[in-house]
């Protein structure tokens, strides 16, 4: 057993990613959460599920990690009062994921103030969209958002509101500071904008279509996400995907990370003023996505992974084009390393802006490529290594400074390592007709997890079939979760002015998490 | 700085030509006369509307600014304000938390003004919004109001999920072109 807990059975979930899953008393709930905080495991999702319709209540899951695995852990709720303990006094990353349980479902901490947090005004207070009876044209409102934003007060404080709609290309947020002159104090921010409602969505969708919303979860990640879903959904269907298959799968997802990364290392470069860097690294991302097309069909991969496989090929003469790639990657990226280390006025504003501390990271529960940058050393591909990564030894880059300059050093190695990755894969890539096993229909009351490192950080997807078979809640979880309410800790004592530089070093997702 | 200079110089230019516009993407009548899409045609100011896309269409928008679509070579830049925009970009779902900050920056753009509706999400509401049949209907659930038309007058629409950037800037010329 992974934990060990005198009311906690947990069985294994069969599949890829070593996962188990068990049902507890909500009075475990707290004592079960120390547990694994004090063994150094994290919260990595939690979602509630409306299950009245088998005659239970409502149901809270978490997915817990430690280091043997994950954890799924099922809290029946009653179903007219469904409380459960606070966990965010234990994981603070807890905090936002609980007020949008709430939002979307009505279950909530006992004793503990929620503010809102997904729903703004688009359906009335005290009515939920997740539950099964939920009726849209009678919770149908238009009120404004009154959000109440915690006030700074003091002498010369002042506030600064910025979005939803922001001044660069990017999603929509808004972003609440309180400075004296040009120091931050506080940063507030008001997600939620990018609601529109995917886990509902997902439910009246067959487990094939479905796939193609989960690949736009959030766009930059999208093979992340298909790779979650897909591995959660064979987890429920006990299938295999072909070996060929695994391999394409973690070849998309490297090229996914290459691309992410190429293109945060100039847009980096261009929130200096150095708008050298953006010209040559976006020069350099934009040959990757035609490659992609070129080869898979598709700039971004989007929907070339499957339920039971894949969906696109690579041909003997397109693995030569990749190799090409790599070395002319390798070639180029290597110099302007070189030219970033060495300019001393960008090294000027990377290093110590936006510093998190290992400390602070371990607390909040700082995950992913930011994580690792403040020493926070996980990554699922090194971890829990699903097929093919179980035979690439995947080198986990970290530093230690926490800063925006330890940001892009992550970037960097990473995209090195990416490249050795891809070239290893395709070594790897043997030859197999079949690329996918058929996935039509899902077990009935089926659950099933999928979890994958994407460029971002851990992606994961929960799945829960019906008494058809049909999928009745699927949660798609974002690591930008856990990694927003950091970055409000991570501007603090900064000036305003880099504020869309350490923004832009944690390049968090809004759609992602606002679903 | 001679390792800039020399990698700078070893790029050379990467530019390819503009795609030229395209009239099925354009929705219902030219609004705005030749004379003054003459005067946009000079110099065009664009401001992007995220509506609540899922950032695969940001994506390919910030793509027309690398050196191989070169958008702001045409005279077409990107600006912070809808106050100083001629041509507003709009992707996604309209989510129904951005309804009220699209009208605004809709009503905040001067006249003359154009809008470019982008990707499929944005010209009907795409994979988010129900199918046809559905209770909710229309192209829309409890979340989203689903295409921007449905929202705020839409001159030009590119499909794609994403459309490539060639697409989205053919799009942006369509809206800034003469109809023959």
């Amino acid at each position: 057993m992974p934990i060990t807990h005198p009311n906690l059975h947990l069985t294994r979930l069969p599949g890829a990613i070593p996962a188990w899953s068990g049902t507890i008393d909500h009075g475990d709930l707290q004592e079960i959460c120390q547990r694994v905080q004090h063994g150094g495991g994290r919260l990595v999702a939690l979602w509630g599920s409306d299950e009245r319709v088998t005659g239970n209540g409502f149901a809270l899951y978490l997915a817990l990690v430690i280091e043997k695995g994950l954890i799924c852990l099922n809290v029946p709720l009653s179903d007219t009062r469904p409380i459960y303990p606070d966990v965010s006094r234990i994981f603070p990353a807890a905090e936002r994921m609980q007020r949008a349980a709430y939002d979307l479902l009505g279950i909530y901490p006992e004793g503990k103030e929620l503010r809102k947090w997904l729903r703004h005004g688009a359906w009335a207070s005290g009515s939920f969209p997740l539950r099964k009876d939920f009726d849209v044209t009678q919770s149908r409102t238009d009120e404004a958002d009154a959000y109440p934003f915690v006030q700074v007060e003091g002498q010369g404080v002042h506030e600064i509101a910025v979005g939803p709609v922001h001044a660069g290309s990017i999603e929509p947020g808004h972003f609440r500071f309180s400075v004296v002159g040009e120091t931050q104090l506080r940063l507030e921010e008001r997600l939620g904008y990018a609601h529109k409602g995917i886990e509902k969505r997902f439910e009246s969708l067959g487990v094939q279509r479905a796939a193609r919303l989960a690949g736009r979860v959030s766009g930059d990640s999208t093979v992340a996400y298909a790779w979650a879903y897909a591995m959660a959904t064979e987890s429920i269907a006990t299938v295999t995907p072909p070996d060929r298959a695994l391999w394409l799968r973690a070849l998309f997802l490297e090229r996914e990370r290459i691309a992410n990364h190429l293109g945060d290392l100039g847009m980096l470069g261009n929130d200096v003023a150095l708008s050298f860097g953006f010209a040559q690294f976006w020069i350099l991302k934009e040959q990757v996505l035609r490659n992609n097309a070129s080869l898979f069909g598709h700039r971004y991969l989007m929907d070339r992974i499957i339920p039971g496989g894949v969906a696109a090929d690579l041909t003997e003469p397109g693995k030569q084009t990749l190799l090409d790639e790599c070395a002319m990657l390798e070639r180029e990226v290597h110099i302007l390393r070189g030219i970033y280390e060495e300019h001393a006025g960008m090294q000027d504003r990377f290093i110590g802006a936006g510093r998190v501390e290992p400390k602070l990271a371990a607390q909040l529960g700082l995950c992913g490529l930011a994580g690792r940058a403040s020493s926070q050393a996980w990554d699922a591909r090194v971890q829990f290594p699903c097929a093919p990564y179980d035979k690439l030894d995947v080198r986990m880059a970290t530093y230690r400074n926490g800063d925006v300059a330890a940001r892009v050093i992550v970037r960097f190695d990473e995209l090195f390592e990416s490249l050795r990755l891809q070239r290893a894969i395709l070594v790897n890539l043997i030859h197999d007709n079949t690329l996918s096993v058929p996935l039509d229909k899902l077990p009935v009351f089926g659950f099933g997890v999928g979890m994958v490192e994407g460029w971002r950080g851990e992606v994961l997807v929960a799945i829960h079939t019906d008494a058809q078979g049909d999928l009745t809640r699927v949660h798609p979880h974002d690591p930008s979760w856990q990694n927003w309410p950091v970055l409000a800790h991570a501007v603090m004592g900064n000036i305003v002015p880099d504020f869309p530089l350490i923004n832009k070093s944690f390049n968090l997702s809004y759609s992602g998490q606002d679903l | 700085m001679y390792q800039l200079i020399k990698q700078i110089i070893k790029t050379g230019i990467k530019t390819e030509a503009a795609p030229l516009p395209d009239e099925e993407m354009r929705v219902g009548a030219q609004r705005l006369s030749a004379e003054i899409l003459r005067m946009f045609g000079g110099a065009l100011n664009i401001r992007h509307v995220d509506a609540g896309s899922c950032n695969g269409c940001e994506l390919e928008i910030h793509a027309l600014n690398n050196a191989y679509y070169n958008i702001e070579g045409l005279g077409i830049k990107f600006v912070a304000s809808p106050r100083h925009a001629d041509l507003l970009l709009v992707t996604g779902p309209v989510s129904r938390h951005m309804v009220t900050a699209l009208k605004r920056t809709y009503d905040a753009t001067p006249e003359p003004k154009l809008v470019v509706a982008i990707g499929e999400c944005a010209c009907d509401g795409g994979i988010f919004c129900s199918d046809g049949g559905s209770p909710e209907g229309g192209g829309e659930t409890y979340a989203s109001c689903g295409k921007v038309s449905n929202v705020i007058p839409v001159d030009v629409m590119v499909s794609g999920c994403p459309p490539t950037p060639t697409a989205v800037l053919q799009g942006i010329l369509t809206a800034i072109s003469n109809k023959k």
